[in-house]
């Protein structure tokens, strides 16, 4: 027997943030990239970084730690892009590091904790605590809300 | 039998008989003796009921069946074309739609169709309208035809003949019978011609020599020959040939030819609209018209051309691809520029311009003429004329223009929202145009026609125009415009206001057109494909649509500018010219800065300060100004530099990035960077 389908754990990638670890689910994650060039796009949100050419696929980019209001990302060597597929869209998020793949069991998962202070409460889907590691799990359906500006 | 695979095609098909009946009832109804559009209805019907009935559509077949011995009553001069008799059948291939259509949508294609079933049958046996009997002389005619199954000529035959008649050579016509077991009939018939041609001239053959070579024929074909060897030598010489059984040659005079195409020219006086253009469509016309009737003077004109059928979806496929390497082409024609390889630079030379040819024969394949959608719009506007109870010919000039599909796809409706509005808004009742010295049937034209690198779409109709007084009132009513700007408006722009949101202005709200949505939703439409669309109207004597739309979407001509690091992409066919002004030359009129381009005040748009552009603010005295237009405005652009002129692959922001002011999409550069595509239109106030 090679690999059953698991239904007991969640595959998931996980990433860092400032100083906090936080996970999405692999089926959502297209690929991971290394930060490449981003061209702006003006009359947007600050924290749409722009667009960039994914292999011959024009992409938009948002600064995650912006999103959530944790301050712009500092563009280090380990920062890389994260590509979601959501239903038809794809967007890039970018994170300070990308550190692992792990599988967490579903029992695990629990609701957040009310107290978890800043905009990204809004965003999260649920906590896990494996091995003394608080993995944060993000609702990515509201933290891509598809945005409108201009008219 | 299974005959889900054949259910595409079967769908396909059906649509474009039903099509054709369509087409055919309404040339009928202006010419109801024209027999030879009876048989084209009964053509497309019966092919209907046999391939209803093989894929097991009994109501279908069963419809069909009574429709065709209807027609078949006509053809055979039993019955009269009548309105009432049209109505009947018109109501019957409306249905037959409605069933292709929903078995199109996966279901069953059943529908009640005893009513139309009865009334088809009161028809054919005559219980309701009353059979008079056709003209004499139409019988006659149509037996003369059928006697005649040999050959007929053009114009162009006929002189032929005529001149060796005059040289003393004689025209006969021979028909060669071949063995019904005959193996090679493609064989013998090489072997005749090669003799006939060793006689004489071979100036016709009946079926044509494509089809003779490609054995599409039973055991007898006629050929037409001029030569001046009796008529007894040629007859023994075919009958040489093995495997022919029976060779008649008959002399003919010119007298006799002449007399015979008057009376070929009576039957088939009306042209057959040629619903062609569609390549496959041209085909199977072709092939469909040549066995029954008088088959080499119109195949000989058309030149067979070899078309396939390809799945739309491949040719998408096969666009994206190219779409690839035209970014690809990009990239290398700038890695050639850095390098200064002049053998490197050759190559790529050379393979721009063979992209090129590929970009236009790639984009020539996704063209579809304006036909497929224009051909709905006859019987729509007959049925609307009847219901509104006026009178209206609808002309239909250069249905065969061609487009992208993806334009095509989607111009359908705000025509049909145009032509609705036409025949509602714009032509009056009978009694009106005939009190206003028209004459009592109004035109509403449907024109499409290529100009540059755009295509245009017209709707014009002799009505009534569109009354500025009537107009002006509504939209200060609705609010659209106050009462000081009323009064300001030139008669184009008060047209115009008909196109804003939440405009409608016939004073009852009809069926036909005024249910809401306005004409706004059409202006959105044609925008959003790229495309402008332009009134102008004189009251009294009509209005014209036109429609602008770009011959294709997906790429485009732009001119690259940079500002600061960045690199913009503004599209052609927006720009009028770019310009170097001197900061000298900025005037000021209420805050706002102007140029006096060519005598006209243009206002400038500094895209820097738009696009908030980070960097330093410099001073220069020079600045390079792109003059762009919306309609007869204009705006000047202003940017650091430009860069060039370039053929880009449209891309979309993504669905999350849905519309962003002023930018109407993304392309990727040569450097593999996106640059982004300025919307001029939403820059010009």
């Amino acid at each position: 027997m090679t690999e059953a389908v698991d239904f007991q754990n969640l595959k998931v990638v996980v990433f860092q943030l400032a100083d906090k670890e936080y996970v999405i689910p692999v089926s959502q994650v297209q690929g991971i990239e290394k930060l490449i060039y981003i061209t702006r796009v003006p009359k947007t949100p600050s924290f749409v970084k722009g667009v960039i050419n994914l292999r011959g696929v024009v992409t938009p980019i948002i600064d995650l730690k912006e999103r959530f209001g944790l301050g712009e990302s500092s563009l280090s060597e380990s920062a890389r892009i994260i590509i979601i597929t959501l239903e038809d869209m794809d967007v890039g998020v970018i994170v300070d590091s990308a550190n692992d793949v792990l599988d967490i069991p579903l029992d695990s998962i629990e609701p957040q904790p009310e107290v978890v202070g800043g905009m990204e409460q809004d965003f999260i889907a649920g906590v896990a605590k494996i091995d003394r590691r608080l993995l944060i799990l993000l609702n990515l359906n509201l933290v891509l809300n598809p945005i409108k500006s201009g008219v | 039998m299974d005959t889900s695979q054949y259910l595409e095609m079967f769908i396909e098909e059906s649509k474009e008989h039903l099509q054709a009946c369509n087409e055919h009832l309404l040339e009928l109804e202006k010419n109801p003796e024209n027999i030879a559009i009876v048989n084209e209805v009964f053509r497309s019907a019966h092919t209907l009921k046999g391939m209803s009935a093989t894929m097991g559509y009994e109501d279908i077949a069963n419809l069909t069946h009574k429709m065709e011995n209807v027609l078949d009553e006509i053809r055979n001069s039993r019955l009269n074309v009548t309105v009432e008799l049209l109505d009947v059948v018109f109501v019957a291939v409306d249905q037959l739609e409605e069933m292709v259509m929903d078995i199109a949508a996966g279901g069953e294609g059943k529908l009640d169709v005893t009513d139309t079933v009865q009334k088809l049958h009161k028809i054919e046996t005559g219980e309701e309208i009353p059979v008079a009997a056709t003209t004499v002389e139409l019988a006659i005619v149509s037996n003369v035809a059928q006697e005649k199954n040999w050959l007929s000529y053009d114009d162009y035959d006929m002189t032929v003949i005529e001149q060796s008649f005059e040289q003393n050579y004689f025209t006969y016509e021979i028909s060669v019978r071949l063995r019904e077991d005959c193996l090679l009939k493609a064989a013998r018939v090489y072997m005749i011609f090669e003799l006939l041609e060793k006689m004489g001239d071979v100036i016709k053959s009946s079926p044509s020599v494509e089809k003779l070579e490609g054995e599409d024929f039973d055991e007898i074909f006629y050929v037409a020959l001029v030569t001046n060897e009796p008529s007894e030598d040629v007859q023994k010489k075919l009958m040489k040939v093995s495997e022919v059984t029976e060779v008649l040659v008959q002399s003919v005079t010119i007298e006799q030819l002449k007399k015979r195409n008057n009376f070929e020219l009576n039957i088939e006086d009306t042209p057959v609209k040629e619903i062609a253009n569609i390549i496959e469509d041209k085909q199977q016309i072709a092939e469909v018209k040549s066995p029954e009737k008088s088959p080499t003077s119109k195949n000989n004109s058309v030149q067979s051309s070899k078309t396939i059928r390809v799945n739309i979806e491949r040719l998408d496929i096969l666009m994206n691809l190219f779409e690839e390497l035209v970014i690809d082409r990009g990239r290398l024609q700038s890695i050639s520029e850095d390098l200064h390889n002049s053998e490197l630079d050759e190559t790529v030379e050379r393979m721009s311009r063979i992209t090129g040819d590929l970009q236009n024969i790639i984009l020539n394949m996704r063209m579809v003429p304006v036909e497929t959608v224009f051909n709905r719009f006859p019987k729509m506007v007959r049925q609307l004329a009847r219901d509104l109870n006026k009178k209206i010919n609808l002309e239909v000039i250069g249905a065969e223009t061609e487009l992208d599909r993806t334009v095509v796809d989607e111009i359908g409706d705000p025509l049909v929202h145009l032509i609705r509005n036409s025949l509602d808004h714009g032509v009056e009742s009978p009694e009106i145009r005939l009190a206003n010295g028209k004459p009592e049937e109004g035109t509403v034209v449907l024109r499409a026609y290529h100009s540059g690198n755009h295509v245009f779409i017209e709707i014009e109709d002799d009505g009534a125009g569109i009354n500025r007084q009537k107009v002006l009132k509504k939209a200060i009513s609705k609010g659209i415009v106050s009462n000081e700007v009323a009064q300001t408006l030139s008669d184009k722009q008060v047209a115009e206001l008909i196109l804003s949101s939440g405009f409608s202005t016939a004073d009852v709200i009809s069926d036909v057109s005024g249910r809401g949505v306005g004409l706004d939703v059409v202006k959105t439409t044609i925008e959003s494909l790229g495309g402008t669309i332009d009134i102008s109207s004189t009251e009294g004597q009509g209005s014209l649509f036109s429609i602008q739309l770009p011959l294709t979407l997906s790429i485009i001509s732009v001119m690259l500018v940079e500002l600061g690091e960045e690199i913009y992409a503004i599209p052609l066919s927006s720009i009028i010219e770019t310009a170097i002004i001197r900061s000298s030359d900025i005037l000021n009129a209420h805050n706002q800065k102007v140029i006096d381009f060519r005598g006209k005040v243009v206002p400038l748009v500094f895209l820097e300060n738009v696009f908030d552009v980070p960097r330093e603010s410099t001073d220069d005295e020079f600045h390079s100004v792109v003059l762009v237009r919306k309609g007869d405005k204009m705006a000047g652009l202003v940017v650091d530099s430009f860069i060039g002129q370039q053929e880009i692959v449209l891309k979309s922001l993504g669905a999350y990035l849905s519309s962003v002011f002023a930018i109407s999409g993304a392309t990727i550069l040569g450097n593999g960077k996106v640059a982004l595509i300025i919307d001029c239109n939403a820059l010009i106030s």
